[in-house]
């Protein structure tokens, strides 16, 4: 039974120790919130102003001595240094390739639409594949007021029709669904993004293709020149085109050839506008939508294309991310146990520079760097392998239409200096706790250690 | 097993060290274990053992495009082919767009070629009898609180009503459950009556999405595949028939290469953690030659140095692979009951637990091998002298 007075008497002790676990968050929480928030602008500061510290007072150069000790010591424990290395490489590297799938993604779909073209289809429809325009609607569409007119006086929309072809993929020899839109004459003027690298525009009125530079990537038998067969009928592909966006998982044909081979008859998926100006379309979208002959939804292209990324592109991210962190976790445990051996490996020194007076700061700072020093390395590592490997690999997924859209990891450098940043926070993590031991430690046990 | 204490007391040598490697061990194992769960759940999908005796026929020109309802009678004269049932897709929307899960409009007898999905029998009846009436699964069903009796509106995407409006009300009559726990990410699904959809829709009536085929023979499935392709050769509606199984895994590798990316991860995820417990490894069996000598000046052989080592390494992975892939399991759970089937994972199970510690005893022999060697090896004079 515990009397009343050892309760007491052990409270200052619990106070204590919960100030000094407070103080550690403090270590950690601070420092970390500051890395993970802060611009590379910031980070560089921080980086600068360390380094002048160092150069011009006393404590710092006690920490210059300290440190360069420390680094010099590195290649006698190379296997250890170079876990710490290789395992926070292996985190950023995962993780800056999960992110750039996202990205990629992301911006494929989004560089599709813009805000001053619109994309009309019926109402509830959610997608292209989903919609059916008939002739009608089509034509009363491009007669709102707020759409372009070309220079021989035709308004510049595209009625456009969406369907799937089965073609073998490269990849696997598998059937695949691949996108046909058929487009409308002034589809060129809705896309100007889109230009022929091989070949030529498909002729209306024929049976002919023009296939997207992902697509060609991606599926067998529709490199310009070869044919193919629609529902029964045979096409020619007699160009290529790249449109750095969506499109490029495309084939293109006349939408009323593309029509008849499907037996849609004069009916469409959706009709492309391109608006007099982007504040057009509020007026525009009001107009069709309080017309009693229509039943139809109104969306710039930018809030269609952007739709349709959003969800993946977050579920990649967070799976992403979640991965990331979990991996992080193990790689800091990692670097906790070279870090605490390496301080372990130099007790003596360290005991030895605290007697001759060297202050604590200088130790537990002088760790701190040896540690970033090599997540450093290990972040520059790892995002370079995810760079090498990774940028502008093309992958595919099934999109909205359920067809394949190709797009390409896009590796940026706002991605890389997020690996690099969490490199450092794991670094920090890794560091900081046999930072704080190597300075507490009393000196005449550090001296009497082997 | 009398050298347990042994091993026990060399991983209790360095409390610190031991376990920081089992943290890193245990992260490793919780993401092998999350991991391999999604990835066998997009193979349940496709590895239905039950669909092995179905086939599915669709156009040949793609999937999105009907068939005509006059196959249907043709099918049923195919030898091999015991029953026949078609269905169409619905792409129907429950409140929001993010709710999203498949529905289909399916003929009266389309669940008696699933005997995977447990629907009783009053409430099967009461689906062939209720006009407007829907089953949906028990997952599902729990998603959003539904009772049977309630009324479901779907929003359509595809097929308004005559009349234009895109509301559908459908009337919950059952809710069946998946014999197989392991087939319960597939629950996520809404069935509704053929005839309903067929009368009631704007446009498409008497077109059908795809057929369905029970076959007397599963070793004939290619014959009869063939037979039934044979039907619409040349004609405007050509067919293609395949197994359900390589259906849904043609479908579901459209998406993603699923095993490529777990592949990739795992691969740099254990890459890295061989080194690290390696390097643990190492360092823990050089503080330790001195003691080692001893053991052995006491009598051990060498053989049971190296295998006392091994053990040590062995035993440090398997607890940590334990620990975690208890992890991944509640996580899984927890992710279920929070998401229903939004995530596709399947219950953290005897096949992952199989494939996670045969995992943590290779890695265990693999990162201690080298030390262990050098444990055997050791020569005891030089040991004890410190050279």
């Amino acid at each position: 039974m515990p009397s009343p007075a050892a309760k007491s008497s052990s409270r200052p002790k619990w106070v204590a120790q919960a100030r000094a676990s407070a103080t550690l968050v403090g270590y950690f929480a601070i420092p970390i919130g500051v890395l993970l928030l802060s611009p590379w602008w910031l980070l560089l500061g921080i980086v600068a102003v360390l380094a002048i510290l160092i150069a011009t007072t006393r404590a710092g150069r006690q920490v210059w001595s300290v440190t360069r000790i420390g680094i010099a010591t590195i290649p006698q424990r190379l296997g250890s240094s170079s876990v710490v290395v290789v395992g926070i490489a292996g985190v950023v590297a995962v993780l800056v390739a999960m992110l750039s799938m996202a990205q990629g993604f992301a911006v494929t779909l989004k560089e599709t639409g813009t805000d001053d073209t619109a994309i009309v289809m019926r109402a509830g429809a959610q997608t292209e594949l989903n919609s059916v325009i008939d002739h009608d609607t089509a034509t009363l569409v491009s007669q709102a007021p707020q759409v372009v007119h070309g220079p021989n006086g035709q308004a510049i929309a595209s009625p456009e029709l969406v369907v799937i072809a089965a073609l073998p993929k490269k990849a696997t020899g598998l059937d695949a669904n691949v996108e046909v839109r058929g487009v409308g004459e002034r589809a060129w003027d809705l896309r100007p993004r889109v230009k022929i690298v091989e070949g030529r525009r498909f002729k209306p009125g024929l049976r002919e293709l023009i296939v997207g530079k992902g697509a060609r990537e991606q599926f067998v038998g529709v490199e310009p020149g070869a044919t193919l067969k629609l529902n029964g009928q045979i096409w020619t592909v007699v160009g290529e085109f790249d449109s750095n966006d969506s499109h490029n998982s495309e084939l293109w044909g006349d939408t009323d050839i593309v029509g008849s081979t499907y037996r849609r008859g004069s009916s469409t998926t959706s009709v492309t506008v391109r608006l007099t100006s982007a504040s057009a379309f509020d007026a525009f979208k009001a107009g069709l939508k309080t017309d009693p002959r229509l039943q139809v939804d109104v969306n710039t292209t930018r809030q269609y294309y952007n739709q349709q990324s959003d969800t993946l592109a977050q579920i990649i991210r967070v799976l992403g991310t979640t991965v990331g962190v979990i991996m992080a976790v193990g790689a800091v445990f990692g670097a906790l146990n070279t870090m605490y051996a390496a301080v372990a490996v130099r007790t003596r020194e360290i005991a030895t520079l605290r007697a001759m007076g060297f202050r604590g700061t200088p130790v537990i700072v002088s760790v701190m760097i040896e540690t970033l020093l090599l997540a450093f390395l290990g972040g520059s590592l790892g995002a370079l392998v995810a760079w090498l490997v990774f940028n502008g690999y093309t992958a595919s997924t099934l999109g909205a239409n359920f067809s394949a859209v190709v797009f390409s990891f896009d590796v940026t450098p706002a991605l890389l200096w997020n690996g690099l940043k969490w490199a450092l926070t794991m670094g920090l993590l890794g560091g900081l706790l046999p930072a704080l031991r190597a300075a507490r430690m009393p000196v005449t046990v550090g001296l009497r250690e082997l | 097993m009398k050298y347990l204490h042994l091993i026990w007391a060399a991983l209790m040598r360095r409390k610190a060290r031991t376990l920081f490697t089992l943290f890193s061990v245990l992260a490793a194992f919780l993401l092998f274990g999350l991991l391999d769960s999604v990835r066998s759940a997009f193979n349940t999908a496709s590895s239905n053992v039950a669909g092995v005796d179905r086939l599915i026929s669709v156009s040949k020109v793609s999937f999105a495009l009907s068939l005509p309802k006059s196959l249907y009678a043709r099918i049923q004269a195919v030898p091999g082919v015991t029953q026949v049932s078609y269905a169409n897709w619905f792409g129907g929307i429950y409140q929001d767009q993010r709710n999203f899960f498949p529905s289909e409009a399916v003929a009266d007898n389309f669940l008696d070629l699933y005997p995977e999905w447990e629907l009783p029998e009053a409430q099967r009846q009461a689906f062939r009898h209720t006009r407007t009436g829907a089953v949906v699964g028990q997952s599902l069903a729990e998603r959003f609180g539904w009772k049977i009796g309630d009324k479901i509106p779907l929003q359509a995407t595809i097929f308004p009503q005559k009349g234009g409006s895109n509301t559908w009300t459908f009337d919950l009559v059952g809710i069946f459950r998946a014999k197989n726990p392991e087939q319960r990410g597939n629950e996520n699904i809404f069935f509704f009556n053929w005839d309903y959809f067929d009368e009631a829709r704007q446009f498409g009536n008497g077109n059908i999405g795809w057929y369905a085929e029970r076959i007397a023979d599963r070793t004939q499935t290619d014959k009869v595949a063939q037979a039934i392709d044979a039907l619409s050769t040349e004609s405007d509606h050509e067919t293609k028939t395949q197994t359900e199984q390589s259906f849904t895994a043609a479908l579901v590798s459209q998406f993603a290469d699923i095993g490529l990316i777990v592949g990739a991860i795992m691969a740099a995820v254990f890459f890295t953690l061989i080194l690290l417990t390696g390097n643990t490894m190492a360092q823990a069996v050089r503080e330790r030659i001195p003691e080692l000598a001893v053991m052995k000046t006491l009598g051990f052989t060498s053989k049971s140095v190296l295998g006392l080592l091994l053990a040590e390494s062995v035993v440090l992975l398997a607890i940590g692979a334990a620990v975690g892939l208890v992890l991944a399991g509640g996580t899984v759970i927890g992710v279920r009951a929070k998401l229903g089937a939004a995530i596709p994972l399947s219950p953290v199970g005897g096949a992952i637990w199989l494939r996670g510690l045969a995992l943590a005893a290779v890695i265990g022999l693999i990162v201690g091998v080298l030390p262990a060697v050098r444990g055997m090896r050791l020569r005891i004079v030089d040991a004890l002298s410190g050279r």
